[in-house]
């Protein structure tokens, strides 16, 4: 994992490989124009909320070309938000499965990156990383909307 | 056939319409953007859409019909190009097209919401195919209206059913928008055309919320980017018909240039202020106000223009 920036009092992280190509029109388009599939597990809706924080004027995150899709068939970063329990983890396996290569995987609030609070209970299966490759961590209870756009931005340049 | 095969692939084809039709693209999602006093996407970003979409995997439905599937999306983008070449062509080089060059538009302008029906029907997909049943009972409710609203148009050019002949009549008698069958034919088929490019009070065939973008849930990759670019074509179609049709065609010469590009951009507006300003309608809500309200609307515009007014 990288340095951790600083954006008040949450933090990102971007792991170091990546799957897509650094050279190239292709993955120059693909870095203008991510197109996010949102998958919530058991999350207290919390993190949901401040997603959709970042679609209002105040931060619109299209400027960067980016979009919220309904079907993973269309999305190039998978956004993983709340706690993964075992119900979860077959559909986020199967989610993960189903995407159009190249994918960028984020594992969103402090449940996506540890497990949060739930890390020691019964039914939960691991953090994201333990399922499927991430690509990010953006940490917070939840975190906030600025922190989510280092994230990205963090994301990007890499 | 060198110049058909020049006028299909580069001007007024394919190559011309993606590029305005993207430029389109863009100017309605700013529009869009500035409505919600937000920022919005950058100019070139349709574009980077269509890299993007060129860039990544394709993948096919496996208890699917896998020909279907991919020829849908190709033969949308080359009827939604030729559709626009036969608008295009009269006003370009005035005097070309031929007889009966309106009806064959008609027929190319419904080809693309048919194959996105088959390709959605071919994926599989329950999401695709309840997408699929809407699209088709939409189909069935705007064509009536459609094809009644350019019965009018050909009546008000004096019986002629060729595109240059209606832009002639046009240029003698003044613009078909300044009368009052005129205005009801404006409206008539300015919802026609919301609803054929499946714009916001009529996209319950797509519904991204709802059904999670409908009939295009299974399309990914290149066969996604074919479907974007003859949406892009479309959006440029179908309000050159409407100037073509309606506001006296678009004129080739010096400051007329201006002119043109201002028709097409009032039209592009008004498309983008309805769909910023309206909720989605159940699809028993469109048919019948297609079937009440828009055939009514251009039946009256029969009998206003047969009448002269």
């Amino acid at each position: 994992m990288d340095e951790p920036v600083g954006c008040g009092s949450n933090c990102a992280f971007v792991d170091k490989h990546l799957k897509i190509k650094k050279l190239g029109l292709g993955s120059y388009c693909f870095k203008k124009s991510l197109w996010v599939f949102h998958f919530g597990g058991a999350s207290c809706n919390n993190c949901d909320i401040e997603i959709l924080d970042c679609l209002t004027p105040r931060y619109d995150i299209e400027r960067f070309g980016m979009q919220l899709v309904g079907t993973i068939r269309h999305a190039d970063v998978l956004l993983v938000s709340g706690s993964i329990n075992r119900k979860c983890r077959d559909r986020l396996l199967e989610l993960y499965n189903q995407a159009p290569k190249p994918l960028l995987v984020v594992a969103f609030g402090a449940c996506g990156c540890t497990g949060g609070i739930f890390a020691e209970g019964n039914t939960f299966a691991g953090p994201v990383d333990k399922i499927i490759p991430v690509d990010a961590y953006i940490p917070g209870c939840p975190p906030k909307p600025e922190a989510i756009l280092a994230g990205i931005v963090k994301l990007l340049n890499k | 056939m060198i110049k058909e095969l020049f006028y299909f692939l580069i001007f007024p084809g394919m190559i011309f319409s993606v590029v305005v039709g993207g430029v389109l693209s863009w100017s309605d999602r700013k529009i869009t953007a500035r409505v919600q006093f937000r920022k919005g996407p950058p100019f070139l970003q349709p574009f980077y859409d269509l890299g993007k979409l060129f860039y990544k995997e394709t993948i096919l439905p496996r208890h699917g019909a896998r020909l279907t599937f991919l020829a849908a999306p190709v033969f949308a983008l080359f009827s939604a190009t030729l559709a626009n070449v036969f608008i295009l062509l009269p006003s370009v080089f005035p005097g070309s097209g031929f007889s009966g060059d309106l009806i064959v538009v008609f027929y190319l302008l419904t080809i693309p919401s048919l194959t996105y029906l088959l390709g959605a029907l071919a994926s599989g997909n329950p999401l695709g195919a309840l997408g699929a049943s809407r699209e088709m009972k939409l189909i069935i409710s705007y064509e009536l209206a459609f094809i009644l609203a350019l019965t009018a148009i050909v009546i008000k050019s004096g019986m002629s059913l060729s595109i240059s002949d209606i832009i002639a009549a046009q240029q003698e008698g003044g613009v078909f928008a300044g009368s009052l069958s005129g205005v009801l034919l404006f409206v008539v088929i300015l919802f026609v055309t919301q609803a054929k490019l499946a714009l916001v009070p009529f996209d319950m065939s797509e519904a991204e919320t709802e059904i999670a973008h409908g009939v295009f849930i299974e399309y990914s990759g290149s066969a996604y980017a074919l479907i974007k670019m003859a949406r892009y074509v479309m959006l440029f179609a179908l309000p050159a018909l409407m100037v073509t049709l309606l506001l006296g065609g678009f004129g080739m010469e010096g400051i007329s240039i201006l002119w043109s590009v201002l028709k097409l951009i009032l039209i592009i507006l008004l498309i983008t202020l309805i769909r910023n300003t309206n909720p989605r309608l159940r699809i028993d809500q469109a048919m019948k106000f297609f079937f009440l309200w828009m055939n009514l609307l251009a039946v009256a515009a029969i009998v206003l223009s047969l009448i002269n007014i």
